[in-house]
Parts: C-alpha cells; sequence; structure tokens
C-alpha cells in the first residue's frame, strides 16, 4: 500500500463561514479551537469527516465545523451516526453531545452505541447544567443543585458519565478538560485512533448557568492535587512531587488515594488501560469525590474488539462474494423462488 | 369403493386448533398444494398474540383460512364451507362464523370431558343434537395417527404431533390436491431428522388413505383451475411481497438498501426476510428501540443508502419526532407501518386502518409527507417500490401503510420481468451548484421536481451543514426570518402536493352507477366482491380505490363529483371519509368497523345495497 498523501490542512480549513454562537466565555469555543486545530493531523479528508449532534449548546458544534454534519434531534445522535457509520465504513464520524442530550433524553442510544461498539467518537460535553433551556440542573448535576427547577435542591442522583459508559463495556473511555488544549488534543488523537466506539467526556464550563464548575482542576494552586493524568505504563500518582497515589488495597473491590510516602513502591497501580475487565476502569472512574478530588483524566480504557461496522461490513462482503449473477439476475431469481407454478 | 365426485367453482375452508397444533403450516401447505393446482386463493391466517396460549382455550385457538375457486376471487371468504376443528375449543370458537349445511372435521380424541370442560361445554357437542343442521364428521385424528406410525421409530408425542399432517392428507384427498410439493416440503423442513420425514408422510399418507376408504366420506371434490394471466406464479403473503419490493427498490436504484428495525407484530417478518438478502447489499440492523432504528435508517440515506424502517403503530408514533426532521432535512426515507388494533397495544395480530391519520398529519410543525397504501398481499411489491421511487426522487420520507390483512394473507402473484419494472436510479450531487461554480447551495431546488441536490459525505467540495433548525432558502443556513420560514413551510407543502401520481381509476363496468364506493388500502378485496355481487344482481356500482393518500390523484375532485352518493368503507371511525369530506366538501357516507378482522363481502353487499335503495 504506498503512504497516504499528506493532506496539508490546517486549523481555517476546518473552520465554516458560520458566525459562532455560543455565549462570550463559554468553554465550547475553546474545545471548538482545539478540535480545528487538531483535526488536520489525523490526515483525513474534510469530505470524509462527519459531525453528527443532538440538541442542546454543545450540539451546535457541526455548523462551525467545515466538514459535512448533521444536528439532528434530542439525544439521537448517536442512533443516526450508527446508521451513517455502518453503511459508510470509510467516513469518520463524530458525535457531539451534551449532558443533557446523552445522559438523559439519549441515554439508551449511547449505551447501546457503545455495547455495539460502533466506530463513531462520541465527545461529551458535561457542564452538569442545561444551558440551551436556561438553567434546569442535569443528569450530572450534584445532589442538592438549587436550580430554576430545583428551587429546594435537586433530590436525584447524578450519573458518573464514565461509569455508565464503562457498565455498557465501552471499549475506549477517556476523559479531559476544556482548558488545557494539550491534553484535550491527546485524548483526541487517541479515540481518533481507536477501532470502535470511542467515549470521551470533556469537563466544560457554562459560564452562565453554572460557572466555576470545575474550578477546582483549573485553579493552578490546587489542580495539581485534584487531577490525576493518567499515562499507560506509569505508576499513578499525582500532587506536588507525586504525593498522592493509587493503590489496590487488599480485600476491596476498588482503587484508593494514598499519601505515597505510606505505601511501598510495587503497591502502586501502574496504569493499564488495555486491561480486558472493565472493572479496573470503573474503580478508576469512581475515584473522585463530590469536591472532585482524586479526578483522574486522560485514556481509562482502550481496548481491542471488532466494530459493530467491521462485522457487518464483513457479513455483507461474505454474502456478495458468492454471487456471479446480476443484481437483476440476482432479483429475478429471489422472485421465482419457492413453490411456484406456470400457466400457459 | 369408487367414490362419487363433485364439481364445485369455489371452497373455503378454515383450519382450527390449539396453537401448538400447527394450523397455520397445515394451512399453508394446503394453499400451496392448491397453487400448484392452478386455482385462484386468498387466505387468512388468525391466530393469538400468545405464543402458547394454555393448550385447549379458546384463547390458544389458531386458525387460516383458505379461499380456492376456479375464477378470480378477491377475498379469502366470507364463511367457510368446511371447519377442520382439532379440538373443542376450535370447534366453538368457529361454530357461529359456519353457515348451516357446512361440513365439519372434528378430532374426536380431543373431545374429552377434560377438554370440554376448559371451554365450557356441559356435554360433548357430538352427542346431543346441537350440531343438527351441519354435515359433521367425526374422525379419530390422533389415534388414528399414532396408529398409522406405529412401526416407525418415533415417540408417541412426535406421532402425535403428526396429527395435522392426516388432516392435510384427508383434506387434500376430499379436495383432489396435488400433494408432489407437501412430500418435498416435508422432506426439506425436517431433513435433519429422517425419522420424522417419515413420520410425517406416512401421518399425510394415512389421511388421504381414510378418506379414499372410509364410508363418511361418500364425495370427493373438485375445483378447476382458474383462467389466469400466462405467466409464472407464486402464493405470496403481503409481508413477503413487501420485503421482495425493498430489495427490488434497492436493485433498480443501484442504492444499498438500510433497514434500521425494531421488531413488533405485524411487521417482524419483514425484518427477518430482509436480513436473509445480504447478497443484495441489503443491510439491516436490529436497533435498540424505534427511535434508533428509524434513526439509523435516516443516518444512512443521509450517506446514500435507501433508509427504510418497518414498524405498526405504536412505532410510528416514537418515531414521529425523526421522521419529521427528515421533512426538514428532505433526505429520502420509507416508513414502512403494518397496521394493527389500536391504540396502544391493543389487538397486536388483529387488522385494522386506524393510522391514517397519523400517517398524514402525526408530526409536530406543517410536516408534509408522502403517503401510500397496498391493496391486496402482492400489491405490497408494488407498493414498496412506488414508495422508494417518491421518496428517492423528492426527497421525502413515505409512509406505506400495510395492514394485518395484507402483510399475513396471500394470493397468488403473477411474477413481474425485473426489466419491467420502475427505473429508480438517482444522481447525487458531484459539484457546486453556485452561480460563482465554487458554492455549494444544499437548499437549492430541482425546479421540477423541488427536491434539494442529494450530496453525500465522502463528496469533495460539497461540504456542507444541515439539522432541524429552519434553513434559509439555497444556503441551508441557519434563518429565523419570518418570510423565509412562510416560503419554506409552503415550499415543504408544495414539494409533496406537486408530486404527480397516476389518477384514480374507477371501475363502472355498467357506465350508469349513480353510487361510487371508495375505499383504500387492503378493503379493496371485500368491497371489489360486494360490488360484483351486487352488479351480479342486476345493480350497478361503481368502485374507485386511492393507493396514494398523500398526495391525492388529481381526478379525485372530479370522479367524487360524478356520483350521487359516495360511501367509503373503512376499518376505523371514518378516517378517510374525514379528509375527502375537508377536502372535496363531499357529503360522503361514511361506513365503518373496528372489530379486527377485515370486512366481510356481504356485509358489505347489504350495505352498498341500502344506499343503493336510497339514491
Amino acid at each position: 500500500m504506498s503512504e497516504p498523501v499528506a493532506l496539508k490542512l490546517t486549523a481555517k480549513d476546518f473552520k465554516s463561514d458560520q458566525e459562532v454562537r455560543w455565549c462570550p466565555g463559554c468553554g465550547d469555543y475553546a474545545i471548538l479551537a482545539a478540535i480545528q486545530q487538531f483535526m488536520p493531523e489525523l490526515n483525513i479528508p474534510r469530505e470524509r469527516t462527519v459531525f453528527v449532534s443532538g440538541i442542546g449548546c454543545s450540539s451546535r458544534f457541526p455548523y462551525y465545523m467545515n466538514t459535512y454534519g448533521m444536528h439532528s434531534i434530542h439525544g439521537r445522535a448517536p442512533a443516526i451516526a450508527t446508521g451513517l457509520s455502518v453503511s459508510r465504513p470509510d467516513l469518520s464520524v463524530w458525535v457531539v453531545t451534551g449532558d443533557g442530550d446523552a445522559l438523559s433524553i439519549g441515554g439508551n442510544h449511547l449505551i447501546h452505541a457503545l455495547r455495539r461498539n460502533v466506530n463513531l467518537k462520541i465527545l461529551l460535553f458535561n457542564n452538569r447544567i442545561y444551558g440551551l433551556t436556561k438553567g434546569q440542573y442535569s443528569p450530572t448535576s450534584e445532589v442538592g443543585k438549587v436550580t430554576k427547577s430545583t428551587p429546594a435542591g435537586s433530590a436525584d442522583a447524578p450519573f458518573n458519565p464514565l461509569s455508565l459508559a464503562l457498565g455498557a463495556e465501552a471499549s475506549f473511555v477517556g476523559r479531559t478538560i476544556d482548558s488545557d488544549r494539550k491534553h484535550l488534543q491527546s485524548v483526541l488523537r487517541a479515540a481518533a485512533e481507536h477501532e470502535g466506539s470511542a467515549f470521551v467526556e470533556i469537563y466544560q464550563n457554562c459560564n452562565i448557568f453554572n460557572d466555576g464548575a470545575f474550578d477546582q482542576l483549573k485553579d493552578p494552586t490546587t489542580r495539581d492535587d485534584y487531577l490525576i493524568r493518567l499515562e499507560h505504563g506509569q505508576p499513578i500518582t499525582f500532587g506536588a512531587e507525586g504525593r498522592f497515589c493509587v493503590v489496590h488495597p487488599p480485600g476491596g473491590f476498588g482503587l484508593e488515594v494514598r499519601e505515597t510516602s505510606s505505601v511501598r513502591p510495587e503497591e502502586i497501580v501502574v496504569h493499564d488501560a488495555t486491561v480486558a475487565d472493565p472493572a479496573y476502569a470503573f474503580a478508576l472512574s469512581r475515584l473522585p469525590g463530590l469536591d472532585l478530588r482524586n479526578t483522574p483524566i486522560g485514556v481509562f480504557r482502550s481496548v481491542d474488539r471488532p466494530s459493530y461496522d467491521s462485522v457487518v461490513q464483513s457479513q455483507l462482503a461474505a454474502a456478495k462474494a458468492k454471487v456471479t449473477e446480476t443484481p437483476e439476475q440476482q432479483l429475478a431469481g429471489l422472485l421465482g423462488s419457492g413453490d411456484t407454478w406456470t400457466i400457459i | 369403493m369408487t367414490k362419487q365426485i363433485r364439481q364445485l367453482d369455489r371452497v373455503v375452508i378454515r383450519f382450527a386448533g390449539d396453537s401448538g397444533d400447527g394450523m397455520q403450516l397445515t394451512g399453508d401447505r394446503f394453499t400451496s398444494e392448491t397453487a400448484q393446482l392452478g386455482n385462484d386463493i386468498s387466505t387468512l391466517p388468525n391466530f393469538p398474540a400468545e405464543i402458547r396460549a394454555p393448550a385447549g382455550t379458546l384463547p390458544g385457538v389458531s386458525s387460516f383460512q383458505v379461499h380456492f375457486a376456479d375464477y378470480d376471487i378477491l377475498t379469502p371468504g366470507d364463511a367457510p364451507n368446511v371447519l377442520v376443528a382439532m379440538n373443542p375449543a376450535a370447534l366453538k370458537a368457529n361454530l357461529a362464523d359456519l353457515p348451516r349445511g357446512a361440513d365439519i372435521i372434528v378430532n374426536t380424541d380431543e373431545f374429552t370431558k377434560r377438554n370440554l370442560a376448559k371451554v365450557g361445554y356441559q356435554a360433548s357437542p357430538l352427542d346431543d343434537d346441537s350440531l343438527a343442521g351441519y354435515v359433521v364428521h367425526p374422525v379419530a385424528l390422533t389415534s388414528m395417527t399414532v396408529g398409522a406410525l406405529a412401526e416407525l421409530q418415533v415417540s408417541k408425542k412426535d406421532a402425535e404431533r403428526s396429527k395435522n399432517m392426516f388432516a392435510l392428507g384427508l383434506l387434500s384427498w376430499m379436495y383432489s390436491r396435488p400433494y408432489e410439493s407437501t412430500l418435498r416440503f416435508l422432506e426439506r423442513k425436517f431433513a435433519a431428522r429422517p425419522e420424522l420425514v417419515a413420520a410425517n408422510v406416512a401421518a399425510f399418507r394415512a389421511g388421504w388413505n381414510f378418506g379414499e376408504t372410509t364410508e363418511d366420506f361418500a364425495v370427493r371434490y373438485e375445483v378447476k383451475p382458474a383462467k389466469m394471466k400466462p405467466g409464472t406464479y407464486r402464493n405470496i403473503t403481503g409481508n413477503a411481497a413487501l420485503s421482495l419490493g425493498l430489495v427490488a427498490a434497492g436493485v433498480r436504484s443501484g442504492l444499498p438498501v438500510f433497514l434500521g428495525a425494531y421488531p413488533i407484530t405485524p411487521a417482524s417478518d419483514i425484518l427477518h426476510e430482509l436480513s436473509k438478502h445480504k447478497r443484495f447489499g441489503v443491510l439491516t440492523m436490529q436497533a435498540e428501540d424505534e427511535i434508533a432504528a428509524v434513526g439509523a435508517a435516516l443516518g444512512a440515506s443521509y450517506g446514500g443508502s435507501l433508509g427504510v424502517t418497518t414498524t405498526s403503530g405504536p412505532g410510528v408514533a416514537l418515531k414521529s419526532e425523526t421522521i419529521s426532521l427528515a421533512v426538514a432535512l428532505e433526505l429520502p426515507l420509507v416508513i414502512v407501518d403494518v397496521q394493527r388494533a389500536g391504540p396502544s397495544t391493543g389487538m397486536p395480530t388483529k387488522t385494522e386502518q386506524a393510522d391514517l391519520n397519523m400517517a398524514l398529519y402525526g408530526r409536530h410543525g406543517e410536516a408534509p409527507i408522502a403517503v401510500i397504501a397496498p391493496r391486496s398481499p402482492s400489491d405490497c411489491f408494488f407498493a414498496a417500490i412506488e414508495a422508494a421511487r417518491i421518496a428517492l426522487t423528492y426527497r421525502t420520507p413515505v409512509i406505506l401503510l400495510s395492514d394485518n390483512y395484507v402483510a399475513n394473507g396471500s394470493e397468488p402473484w403473477l411474477l413481474p420481468d425485473v426489466e419491467s419494472l420502475p427505473d429508480l436510479r438517482v444522481e447525487f450531487a458531484s459539484e457546486p451548484n453556485g452561480e460563482d461554480g465554487t458554492t455549494f447551495l444544499p437548499y437549492l431546488r430541482d425546479p421540477e421536481t423541488l427536491a434539494r441536490p442529494w450530496a453525500i459525505p465522502g463528496t469533495a467540495g460539497l461540504e456542507h451543514r444541515i439539522g432541524g433548525l429552519e434553513k434559509a432558502d439555497k444556503t441551508g443556513d441557519i434563518s429565523y426570518d419570518p418570510a423565509n420560514h412562510d416560503f419554506m413551510v409552503r415550499t415543504r407543502a408544495a414539494r409533496i402536493e406537486t408530486i404527480p401520481v397516476p389518477d384514480l381509476e374507477v371501475e363502472d363496468p355498467d357506465g350508469d352507477a349513480r353510487v361510487l364506493v371508495l375505499g383504500w388500502g387492503s378493503t379493496y378485496g371485500p368491497i371489489g366482491a360486494a360490488c360484483r355481487a351486487l352488479r351480479q344482481r342486476g345493480l350497478s356500482i361503481a368502485q374507485a380505490h386511492l393507493r396514494h393518500l398523500a398526495p391525492m390523484p388529481a381526478n379525485v375532485a372530479e370522479v367524487l363529483r360524478s356520483y350521487d352518493r359516495v360511501v367509503i368503507p373503512e376499518m376505523n371511525l371514518g378516517q378517510l371519509a374525514h379528509v375527502i369530506r375537508a377536502r372535496y366538501l363531499v357529503d360522503a357516507i361514511s361506513y365503518n368497523q373496528v372489530r379486527g378482522l377485515p370486512f366481510t363481502a356481504s356485509e358489505l353487499e347489504t350495505t352498498l345495497e341500502e344506499v343503493l335503495k336510497n339514491v
């Protein structure tokens, strides 16, 4: 096979002519810019890239990308993208969604896309609030959240998006933050290289209705002690000079954070995103507390599993391989199959 | 002994038994034998939604009716001439449908005290005079089958299960059917278990021989072949024909067919059938729900497939929002609604035509789409091609309104010549269409069809974004401009309203009818049979049947105004009548029935006769 031709695309090539209409200061701007800058790296022609979205602030995303794109209906983007991806394996299909779109109205499609391992890159912009409908609590809002629809505080427990994706046995799960362009691009790079569903949660600030939701992870004075930067093959330590680490305590089911000085080096978990059992990545996803302490970011899980698209396409190819007739001849044969009789 | 042979022009037989008795299969085989002989046929299965209702109970009764004749027929027959009752429940459930003088063949082995009690018989109806007026043939079906299989290496249970083939053998003898196809069928079906081939064949032959030797059946009947157009035929159900129509649409358009479906009665057979045709490039996906099914189909259409979703009424309700998106996106999409009795779960295995309103209007906003309905099982093939033609040519969702009656009923189908099927090839947009030669305008319409270009991902230079937000004319950019919205709403309406569809044809052989019967969908058969009966009695009546419900043929107004009265029979509470009254200001008479069963020709005949008397 010959080397792919370098397309020499730039971020500018991925900017559409539409005026971007998010609120000034919205975290979506940073994500859009990071993705536009990152896309040329993939060396995929613009015409073979498709962004499909649902409804919500984040779902305006496709209008701003100079690729093919569809702004669809609330919650259904994974279903629509599934039909597109499985029938067009030549395309690179991305789904842009939000916490309400993906986890409330579209929860069913999300988990089924992940379970099937459809070849989609799913970017969930999580701002823990409903923005476009002006400030109601979302399925990722913390218990007790006071909003227009919950003046006495919300009564429902939130979803942990990564735990949910891992429960559906997603083959690729990652998390990143809108404000950290370099990290965001590194996770997207890994997602793009993954064959099958790649689910990426992006913490995104809504400065109008839920400002500062992730401040502890961004503030230079706290972020190092709060964020766990996962690196495949590296022991999981974080904080100033690796003050903290992650261990698997004997007898427990999960992972816990300890002072590094209190454990033996061999007790520190070495991150392996390729562990087949989703329980490991699930345990990682359970580390953060309500105050966002111990929030892992990076690639939690990346395992090889045949994509739905490839299985379906190989079934089609196997059936077609046996065909020796023209489609019209085949059709005539099909119509005349079974018990027939002829009247002269 | 030599049996008397009597010629008949038509017969209606109903096979009835427990859900586990294999009555659908028995009926299918009898139908196939009858088709081989060249009779015209129409069939009607009737089975419970429960997979195995408690054995021997009334809710567990499953039946299959077959009507065959030496002339062309339009319905599965109003009332059976012969009932095969495999147990007391089957007798009780079907007796009311039998005219006096009908033959009843009963399996006496099942008329035990316990089975009789299950259905509320105090005493066996075989022993008192409650069946006086019928010609009862008591046959120990089960024990004779077991006896016939005594020499074979099969379990008692398997031997008993072969009793349906004994019944089939007997009926095949009675009506002089050719049985070679059944023997071949049994060999195929039980290929993996030769002992069951032997058992079923032996049971079939025992039934045949019993007819020949017993004195209880003194007469054997013959129904001569019907005069049918020359050509090759097969017997086909509506769901099978519809599936083949979709495959044909794929072949004739050169596009891959993508079916997104969620299992639902009575539409699941289409998913099953299409799943077998991967060699045609047909891709089927069993989605997680109805919404995902239509969403995936729409996504596939966006990518250049012929996107199809198949369902029944409850599923269409769930798909409504996505169908509206398809209206806004102006992409091809075929939605098949195999209607069943509603609302809600209703009666899933029974027929109804009550989704017309939903098909025409069941969306938010002004969201007009095309709606068409097949009139008979074999017509489902051509209706599916027509639905695909409209969807592809005019880039619109099309609802194809089948129903349980045509979906599961069957009739002989004269196989079409593939080359005679419509050419459905489409052209994808391949280059910019703006005046400057570089801009692509995704909503610049073809002046003739009003369709927008179908520019599929992968086409360099035509990258564009579409979505549910209102779009500016031509550019497709988001627009909140009042005048633009008004224009786009009217344009979306016009592009459906101006789709050319064939004129409504009127059948009025006497030429002087003053009353028109207007129908749509599966009522074609019963209405046609009723009209024929009236004409045979010297009365004039005209019949017209709508295939296109949206848009309607251009000549409908003219046709309606040519008659003094218009009668509209429907298996709903007057949904088409409502449309006709509103659109054409015609005081149509609405005749309705919602019993989960098709109209009988005789009740329509009576109703229409009343109208004729009063014009």
